[in-house]
Formats: structure tokens, sequence, C-alpha cells
């Protein structure tokens, strides 16, 4: 599908620059300040002793050194570097943040230890969380990954069937709407004690959870999508020979279609909340046990670790929602970007 | 712009079906209220006849052509196409609406396409897509979606997606109404074309005297609601006709009488 307008004409290249102090302080000096902080956080790790006993500040200091040459590489022949060079000069002060932070945060505990020491690991202790302890940490993001993916799809699945019956026909809605109201607003967590002895296996407990925490916004959404459905389209519709499975399937289902991502979003967030507490109490495996596991051995680095992780499946899984939404929804006007 | 000598390909049936309308009475329920809004319409229109009603706003116009459309069925009295009773919708009468309800998620292709689908005859009739969207002269915005259309480009491509269907009665409610005067004028000459060419019975609400005499045959005018036929008027007059024209003139002067407007004239 390919809109009409063609735009794909290329602006003209930037005029290269010389190098010259205006430029130092101008084009190219956010680039040259996240530089020089890397290059500062590496020194960090490498010039003072350690309080503690981490194995890996050599090799963090000596990656932060190299990090910050790619950047000067970087900066200096962005305009030799197509979109990746562009990239990079637009994400230079992120860079030069991000820079500065892991710097404070690794004189703040490793070095000078003005922050508690066990509860507020340093940046290499968390390295070393990544590079010796990664077998168990892999297993669990995908024990994680695959609870969530089953649950949620059943949910999404079963919640937009649903969600279309009640919207399309009066006899269901009579029949499921009392039963939304009455089980849908309770949270899904609140059903763990009995899920768990009810379920033949606290997978399957946790897998019928996560997907009640994504049916229900689900159903309602989709449920109100069809619902305000414009009488129009289905009487132009009508008028030109349609029926009644055409008036669901291509009339009421994409007319509902941006709702229905509303409910994908809000199941997916609820369902990450019961995915972790249900891994915590019951599940005997995945990102949250591995936290359950890491407080119970005080071991704070890979609880930071772990967190770091889930972070970032979890965005990983809006943006992907997102995307999805995206390529679906190209006909919608100003969607929110994510 | 709208003929264009490519389409001329496309084959239509170049005959339009006739119309009866019989003792038709018709009322809504509103609040516990009895409101209404038909009363005893008799109305017999001729196979590729143009006829334009004209009422008051909120008389009964676009009620009476949810019943030839067959969205409504009328409480007494009947209707028929070709002396066969209407009893539901069918693509042989198809409407564009004052909006363009163009379906914002289907291109301009897809949406044109939509009767066609409709009927599951899309695969082998995929040519009529093409063929109407180039006679209302859209083929280069056959990709785009309908938010990046004019208003008045969207009112074609609601056009296109009724003739996909060659229609033998055409029911327009005031598919014009919401276009500025300029795309207005050139839609009404487009249309008229149309007619012309495809040989359709057509329909017409409208609110506009002027239009009503530029494009019809025969204007009805109708009564405030509940709405009775108050008169029913023959423009004997060829195409293109000319705003200018004192016999067009004459006829605009009693309609708006009818009306109760003789004072604007």
């Amino acid at each position: 599908m390919s809109t009409y307008s063609v735009s794909d004409t290329t602006a003209p290249a930037a005029p290269r620059a010389a190098l010259t102090f205006s430029n130092l302080s101008g084009r190219y000096g956010v680039g040259l300040a996240a530089s020089l902080v890397w290059l500062a956080f590496g020194l960090s790790c490498l010039y003072w002793p350690d309080l503690g006993d981490w194995s890996r500040t050599g090799s963090l200091g000596i990656g932060a050194i190299v990090i910050a040459a790619f950047i000067l590489f970087g900066t200096f022949s962005a305009d030799y570097l197509g979109s990746a060079g562009q990239a990079l000069r637009k994400r230079a002060p992120w860079l030069l943040a991000f820079g500065a932070f892991v710097t404070l945060w690794e004189v703040a505990t490793a070095k000078f230890a003005w922050l508690p020491l066990p509860f507020f690991p340093p940046p290499q202790s968390i390295l070393e969380v990544y590079t010796d302890d990664l077998p168990k940490l892999l297993d669990s993001v995908f024990a994680s990954i695959k609870l969530q993916l089953g649950g949620y799809i059943i949910g999404a699945t079963v919640g937009f069937i649903t969600g279309v019956s009640i919207g399309w026909s009066q006899k269901i809605g009579y029949w499921v709407h009392p039963v939304l109201r009455f089980i849908g607003p309770l949270p899904a967590t609140a059903w763990l004690p009995i899920a768990f002895f009810t379920f033949p296996s606290s997978w399957s407990a946790s897998t019928f959870l996560i997907a009640l925490a994504t049916g229900f916004p689900v159903t309602v959404l989709t449920w109100s999508g069809v619902a305000s459905v414009s009488s129009a389209y289905y009487d132009v519709a009508r008028t030109l020979g349609a029926k009644p499975s055409f008036l669901v399937l291509k009339v009421a289902i994409p007319a509902a279609l941006p709702h229905v991502f509303v409910g994908l979003f809000m199941g997916l967030g609820s369902s990450f909340a019961v995915l972790v507490v249900a891994e915590m109490i019951g599940v005997k495996a995945g990102l949250g046990w591995y936290l359950q596991w890491a407080q119970g051995w005080a071991a704070y680095a890979n609880m930071y670790a772990a967190l770091i992780v889930m972070s970032l499946l979890c965005s990983g899984a809006i943006t992907l929602l997102f995307r999805t939404r995206d390529r679906l929804l190209v006909w919608q006007k100003g969607v929110v970007k994510w | 712009m709208v003929v264009q000598s490519a389409a001329e390909a496309i084959i239509y049936p170049a005959v339009g079906a006739e119309l009866d309308i019989d003792g038709v009475s018709h009322a809504f329920d509103i609040d516990g209220a009895t409101l209404p809004v038909l009363d005893n319409v008799n109305l017999s229109i001729a196979p590729g006849e143009f006829v334009a009603l004209l009422g008051p706003s909120g008389c009964g116009k676009s009620t009476l052509l949810r019943l030839v459309a067959g969205l409504e069925k009328p409480r007494t009295g009947s209707l028929r196409e070709d002396e066969v009773r209407i009893t539901g919708p069918h693509p042989s009468r198809v409407v564009v609406f004052q909006d363009p309800t163009l379906f914002p998620w289907r291109s301009v292709w897809d949406n044109v396409a939509l009767g066609l689908e409709a009927q599951g005859i899309l695969k082998t009739q995929r040519h009529r897509v093409d063929a109407v969207i180039e006679l209302v002269g859209l083929s280069s915005f056959r990709n785009a979606y309908p938010h990046q259309l004019s208003g008045g480009m969207a009112q074609r491509v609601a056009l296109a997606r009724a003739l996909v269907n060659d229609p033998k009665i055409l029911v327009l409610d005031e598919p014009l109404g919401k276009l500025d005067s300029l795309t207005r004028i050139a839609m009404q000459a487009e249309l008229v074309a149309l007619w012309q060419r495809k040989g359709f019975t057509t329909l017409l609400v409208t609110h506009d005297v002027e239009e009503a005499l530029v494009l019809a045959n025969r204007v009805i005018v109708l009564s405030d609601r509940p709405a009775r036929i108050k008169a029913d008027i023959a423009v004997a007059r060829p195409y293109p006709r000319h705003r200018g024209d004192p016999y067009l003139a004459d006829l605009r002067k009693q309609i708006l009488g009818l009306l109760g407007l003789e004072a604007t004239w």
C-alpha cells in the first residue's frame, strides 16, 4: 500500500564543514564533549582503585575508552557515514548525558562509596552479571517470553472475539455484559491464590491470569469500538449489497481497529504486572523469579541487571505493538509515535 | 473533465428502471410520540427520468430516499422497482449520501470496489473499478486514502462507488450540499453528463432550487412535515442548461412561491 505522494527525494547534502574553532563549539561540540565524558568514565574506572572486589573494572574502563574513540570518529566523519552518521549526531546530547551519569555512578559507588555499597552496585558488577551469569539470565528471559506470549495471545484473541460479539449482537451482550462487569475490574493478581491450586500447574495458572489481565481491556475497547461505528457506514455497505458477514468483517472490525489497539496496549501493560507477580510467587522460572532469587541471596547487582533486561523487553514489546499498529492503521492521521 | 473517451469501453445496460411509489406513509416513534414524516406520497417515475425532490428542511425527503433504497420499510403503502416490490437494499438502487462516507481505512480504489467485493464478483470485474475511477477523473489518486482527498474529490469517489454497480436507479441525497459553490457547479455538469451517458433513473434530493432546475426533467415540490406532494413540475428544457435562462427563472420564482419564499425573489 503506497500513498500517491512521492517524497523520497533526499535532501541535498549539507556542505562539508572545515575544522575551525567555531565548528568545535557548535557543529562538533556536543559529539566532542560526549567523547570526552566517555573517556573520563574509562579513566575513572582505571585510575582509582576499587573499594570492593570486582573482576570487570579493567574491561569496563577499556570498553568505555573504545566507545569514546567511536564517538570521536563518528562525530568528525558523520558527513561521510550517511544515515548512521546522522543518527549519531542526533543522539550526541543523550550520549553526553548518559556518559556523565555512568561516570558519576562509577565514582559514587566503586571508588568513593558515597552511596551505601551492597545496595548500589557499581556498573562493573552489573557487567559481571551479564558476562558470568548469562546462561541463567537467558533461561529466565526465554521462560518469561514464553509465558507472556502464550497468555497474551490467548487473552487478546478471546478478548477480541468477545468484544466483537457483544458489540455486534445484543443477545450475546445481554449474557456476557454482566459477567464482564463483575469479573473484569477485579485485578487479575487477586486470583493468584485460587488459580494456583485450581489449575494443574503453576504455568497454566499464570497463563490463565495473564490472559485474563489482557482480555478485559481488549474486550471492553473492542466492544466500544464496534458499538461506536457510524451507522452511515452500514447503510452504505448494505445498499451496495453487503451481507451481515461482510458488515462484521469488512466494516465493523476495520472501523473498530484503532480502539482495539488501545485495548491491546492497555492489556500489555497489565499483563506485565501479572507476569512478574506470578513468577515471583508461583512459577519457578522467568525474570520475576530471577529477581526474587537474587533478593534471597542479596545479589543486588543481579537484581539491577534483571531489571534492565526486563525494561528492555517490555519496551520492546510495546514498540512491536506500535509498529504493527502503524502498519495496519496507515490510513489514520496523526497516530501517537512511541 | 469527467467525460473521458477511455471510459467508453465499459458496457452499461443503458436502461434505468421504473420506480413506483404508491400511497406511502411513514412515521417515527420519538420518546413515545409518533412523528409522521410522509403522508400518502404517490409518485411514478419513468425509466431514465431525472427527478428532483425539493422541500423545506426536515420535511422527510431523506426518509423517502431511505425507503426507495430499501434501508427502511414504509408503515403503509408500497414501493416498486420495475413492478417488483422493494423489500430491502439492492445494488441496483445505490445511494450517494450528503457525506461521502468513504471508508477511511480503504484506499480510493478499495472504496470504489466495495460494492463488487460485497457481491463477491470483484475478482472477475476489477476492470470495472479502474474504468469508473477513470470516468470520475481520479486515476492518479487510486491509492490515496480518504483523508488525503478534498471534499469534491471525496464526493467523486462516492459517486464512482455507486456507479461501479451499474445502478438502475441512482439515489442522490444532497450529494453536493457540502461542496463549495465552484466545485458544485462543476459537479452538476458532470452529473448531467453521466446521467445522459448511462441512462439510469435518477432521484435527487436537494434544497437548492437552482440545482433542481439545472439538473432535473421533473421537479417534485414537497410540503412541510409530514411531506405530501405539493406540485409536480416538468422542466422541458434541453441540456446543457443555462442558469440565466428566463424559462428557468420563471419556474424558480414559481417554486419559491410554493415553498413560501416568494418575498425573497
